[in-house]
């Protein structure tokens, strides 16, 4: 199978299968059910594709793996070059789990231009699994922003009642931190001559020029993320998406920001992102607390899970911030946790607003009475975003809590009360609409989880529970690839300081 | 003086050709009236090709003609080919809306005809006078061809305040020669660059310099000489609105390339600063005065403007590689804005011609295939990736990145998030929102080739970005002497 260009079909053949759904021709019944039955295949068939690369990586080595290379625009030395290594390879993963269950979760629920919402989707899947892949600046910048024109469609046209002002917000948020990145690549290009991401990881940026790059790069990666005070996109966009559209900007597009940190910030500009980190870890801690009494005060329930997860990303942050492998590897798989639960999060939701049309907590109670399979589903997902032992949520938050506390005590401590908040809004949310009498008479006939949503829900309950109890196949294959990031981090560093101390030296000497 | 014989002229061939058969074109119009104007269309389409061919034939080396004063180069072969493409492409989308509007007159293709024919003089030039000869072909062309439906109010409006204003310019043009002939004591692009770079009446050659630029200002629509573009772009027939925006901007543009870089090179330092704010008040005014409009010929208009500014910014770098960028640019623009007035020309409601942003409301449950082309052009317009436009400010930031331009660079992506708003509008209009009222089909399968050819390159164009490079890149390295 080493033969085959493994990572350019898992980015691909979604593109394939969107081509097909294309040329889908006839009645609007028969369009629509041929192109959910494509979709989900497609997405099936990437998914064992993403499996594969899964299969077929190998844990030891940092360096990047599965790689692809092709001349694209030799005049500016600009190549199309693949690859994965450990940070990278479940974030493709990641995205090839969500997009089938994206997909049958909108089996129903989507009923007008199911073509085009399709399409949608499956060529969202390529610009994300191509961004996880992509070695090549330029390519990745491409496959980044590229990511905004389906999701801001998804939003605008399937969305709720405020969706053209939430499609907006997004997107133009989102543009204005990419095109400031775009400035610091085509800077990055000329000073170290070339876009290829393992070749910069290596280059050395003056200390002066690192400063401006760095937050050149965190006015991107900061709003995807997205941090405290550039998080206010979020809450709206989530509202007014779909469900499947809030499943993929919870569960793939806020790691963006994280993956970005991880594999820009980091490597290629230490002295900025060490002389920067007090900031990270202001924002961070403003993130966890404050949007985690943001939570607690929430009517909506998508609105309160979307705070949620700023306030879980604010945990990633800090995580990667502290320069640590049991800080960066609790980021990752915090990210990953956050990306599976969260999700399910929003298909819970989804689930109750296809029955009920609302996403008001006040319009639900007691719904254990007539659903207890979601109640029990619900559950766990809830136990795992407050991070309860054995679930995925608790492995990364305790990592980076360790990570923290050996930078900080305070940080440590201040993440931690938002550990306790965190299940305070998650708790008092689920005592809310799960428990209690059912009273409501529009709730006497709700109907519990049909086949379909036990098949969505099935695999997510299954990976939380796995990433819980046995986290170590997780934690192996991102290892060697953390460890090589922090080694360079601090021979980096420590170059710095000798040849600047060297200067100092110098200076003083005569 | 050398002898004259006909080999002088081979540098200029595709020039003759096209001189010779716009006026072979012309008496088979008078003869044969208004009836045969699509097949005249058909033949100056053709006219362009051959054309095209000839340019493709010519040799790369720069080759002069008329005692020097046309240069036939790689950059000019470039631009040509650019113009010719743009010219066919604006034809082709003309066909069936002249018959429509019913405008269908015999002058209408060799006006554009005559047009092209200025354009290539234009690129050509190497001397002020032939400067000034190809620049008064084309613009005279255009005004007639911008108030060409005579019985509207509207269009006759437009034709003459592009006369007026277009009168002024040449005025300020001719006078800025003046000036630098006065100091340099000749015309020809080599003599100039000689005294300039002895630094001859160095004060009396800037002023002059001042004048020209901003003359070529008001031809690409740059800002603060840009308030013509939004009426008569409104105003002109949509169709040739679609050539106005293609094919000119293409020629002038290269036209104030090559009178900066070429003779001017020396002082290329004074000019630049001229450019940086001139490209700063495009960018903006493009991206915030769009943001108003209502009718989608006027938004256009600004569009024009905008990326007008992205294009100086380029140029502003003064560089090889910024002129690289610069015709890169034009390149991808000429064809997007081709894509984008073919869609706008395909706008009819009950057998009348609209022209409201509103009126595209919902178009993607009319006419999806209209509206997945329309979107595409839009967000390519804005730049985003993967699309052809983002290419386009890709390049022109490299070379302003590597100018050290750095200020220029970010108030260029901040301007592109702000212009990203209107192009967005028009996709909420026709994907957000209910449809208000059904567009009719349009026959003519013209204008349906040209939006599947454009559509297709402007969102593929990722997959094989190199030929169009390269060329450029060659045509920016003859420039510079390379």
């Amino acid at each position: 199978m080493t033969g085959w260009p493994l990572l350019s079909l898992t980015t691909f053949v979604p593109l394939i299968g969107a081509a097909f759904i294309v040329m889908v021709r006839g009645e609007p019944a028969v369009v629509a059910r041929n192109a959910r039955n494509v979709a989900l295949w497609t997405s099936l068939i990437t998914l064992v594709l993403a499996l594969m690369v899964w299969a077929n990586f190998d844990p030891k080595t940092a360096a990047f793996q599965l790689e692809e290379r092709a001349e694209w625009i030799p005049a500016f030395n600009i190549s199309y070059r693949l690859g994965v290594d450990g940070i990278s390879v479940f974030f493709v993963l990641l995205s090839a789990f969500l997009t089938p269950l994206c997909v049958l979760a909108s089996w129903q629920a989507i009923t007008e231009r199911v073509k085009e919402y399709m399409i949608a989707f499956l060529v969202l899947e390529t610009l994300m699994i191509g961004m996880f892949c992509a070695l090549d600046f330029v390519l990745f910048y491409l496959f980044f922003e590229g990511v905004l024109i389906p999701m801001f469609l998804i939003i605008g046209i399937w969305g709720g009642p405020r969706r053209v002002y939430s499609a907006f917000k997004f997107f133009l948020y989102t543009l204005t931190g990419s095109v400031l990145m775009l400035v610091a690549v085509l800077a990055i290009y000329f000073t170290a001559g070339t876009t290829d991401i393992p070749a910069l990881m290596k280059a050395d940026f003056p200390r002066e020029m690192q400063y401006w790059l760095w937050l050149a790069f965190f006015a991107s990666f900061a709003v995807k993320v997205p941090m405290w005070p550039l998080h206010t996109w979020l809450p709206d966009a989530h509202v007014e998406a779909p469900t499947a559209g809030s499943v993929i900007l919870a569960g793939v597009l806020l790691k963006m920001g994280g993956y970005g940190f991880l594999r820009f910030s980091l490597p290629m500009l230490p002295l900025a992102s060490e002389f920067f980190t007090p900031l990270i870890f202001g924002l961070s801690i403003v993130a966890v607390i404050y949007t985690s009494l943001v939570a607690l005060a929430q009517e909506d329930m998508k609105k309160l899970i979307a705070y949620s997860s700023v306030a879980h990303m604010g945990f990633v942050t800090i995580g990667i911030f502290t320069f640590n492998v049991q800080g960066i590897e609790g980021a990752i798989f915090q990210m990953l946790s956050h990306g599976v639960v969260s999700a399910a999060l929003f298909l819970c939701v989804g689930v109750v607003y296809d029955r009920m049309h609302s996403r008001l907590i006040a319009t639900y109670g007691g719904l254990v009475h007539r659903m207890p399979a979601y109640a029990a589903v619900f559950m766990v997902f809830t136990l795992a975003a407050v991070g309860l032992p054995g679930t995925s949520g608790f492995v990364g938050e305790i990592l980076v809590l360790v990570g923290a506390y050996q930078v900080s005590t305070w940080v440590a401590a201040l993440a931690a009360t938002g550990m306790i908040l965190g299940a305070a809004y998650m708790l008092w949310l689920y005592r809310r609409v799960i428990f209690g009498e059912l009273t409501k008479t529009e709730l006497k006939s709700i109907t519990d989880l049909s086949p379909r949503e036990i098949a969505v829900f099935a695999p997510i309950v299954l990976a939380v529970l796995w990433m819980g109890i046995h986290p170590a196949p997780f934690l192996d294959t991102i290892h060697a690839s953390v460890e090589n990031l922090v080694d360079n981090y601090t021979a980096a560093l420590r170059a710095a300081a000798a040849a600047e101390g060297n200067v100092v030296a110098a200076g003083t000497a005569p | 003086m050398t002898e004259w014989n006909l080999s002088q002229l081979t540098a200029a061939v595709p020039e003759l050709f096209v001189a010779l058969s716009a006026i072979i074109l012309l008496l088979i119009g008078v003869f044969q009236g208004d009836g045969h104007t699509r097949i005249l269309s058909w033949f100056a389409v053709a006219v362009a090709a051959v054309a095209l061919l000839l340019v493709a034939g010519t040799s790369a080396g720069p080759e002069t003609a008329f005692g020097g004063a046309f240069i036939a180069d790689a950059f000019a072969r470039f631009a040509k080919a650019l113009v010719l493409i743009g010219t066919a492409l604006a034809l082709m989308l003309s066909l069936s809306y002249v018959e429509r509007e019913d405008m269908s007159r015999f002058e209408y293709p060799i006006l554009f005809v005559f047009a092209m024919l200025g354009m290539m003089m234009m690129i050509s030039a190497n001397d002020l006078i032939a400067l000034y000869v190809g620049l008064e072909l084309q613009s005279l062309s255009l005004y007639v061809a911008a108030a060409f439906r005579r019985d509207s109010l509207r269009s006759t409006e437009a034709g003459l305040k592009y006369f007026v204003l277009g009168a002024l310019s040449s005025g300020m043009l001719l006078y800025g020669a003046s000036l630098v002939y006065g100091f340099s004591g000749t015309t020809s692009f080599e003599g100039i660059a000689r005294a300039v770079a002895g630094g001859e009446g160095a004060t009396g050659v800037l002023v002059g310099l001042v004048f020209l630029t901003a003359a070529l200002a008001f031809k690409v629509s740059a800002v603060p000489f840009h308030m013509w573009t939004p009426d008569v772009y409104e105003g002109a027939p949509t169709s040739v609105t679609a050539f106005f925006a293609i094919a000119p901007k293409v020629a002038a543009m290269a036209l104030l390339i090559r009178v900066l870089v070429d003779p001017f090179a020396a002082i290329t330092a004074q000019w630049q600063q001229l450019v940086v704010l001139i490209a700063v008040l495009s960018m903006a005014l493009g991206a915030f005065a769009a943001i108003n409009q209502h009718n989608i010929k006027r938004l256009m208009a600004y569009s024009s403007i905008g990326n007008v500014g992205y294009m100086l910014v380029g140029l502003a770098a003064g560089t090889e590689d910024g002129v690289r960028g610069v015709l890169i640019y034009l390149a991808i623009y000429m064809v997007m804005t081709a894509g984008a007035f073919g869609c706008i020309l395909c706008m009819r409601v009950h057998g009348r011609a609209v022209e409201e942003l509103d009126d595209l409301k919902g178009l993607s449950r009319t006419r999806p295939g209209l509206a997945l082309a329309l979107a595409v052009f839009m967000f390519s317009l804005a730049g985003i990736p993967p699309l052809a436009g983002f290419f386009a400010k890709l390049y022109v930031f490299l070379a302003a990145i590597q100018a050290g331009l750095y200020a220029l660079a970010v108030i260029g992506v901040l301007a592109s998030v702000v212009a990203a708003f209107y192009y967005l509008r028009v996709v909420k209009l026709m994907y957000f929102d209910e449809p208000a009222d059904t567009l009719d089909r349009v026959p003519g399968r013209e204008v349906g080739l040209v939006l599947a050819g454009t559509g297709l390159f402007t969102a593929f164009f990722f997959v094989l970005p190199s030929p169009v490079l390269n060329a450029a890149a060659t045509a920016a390295r003859s420039l510079f002497g390379g």
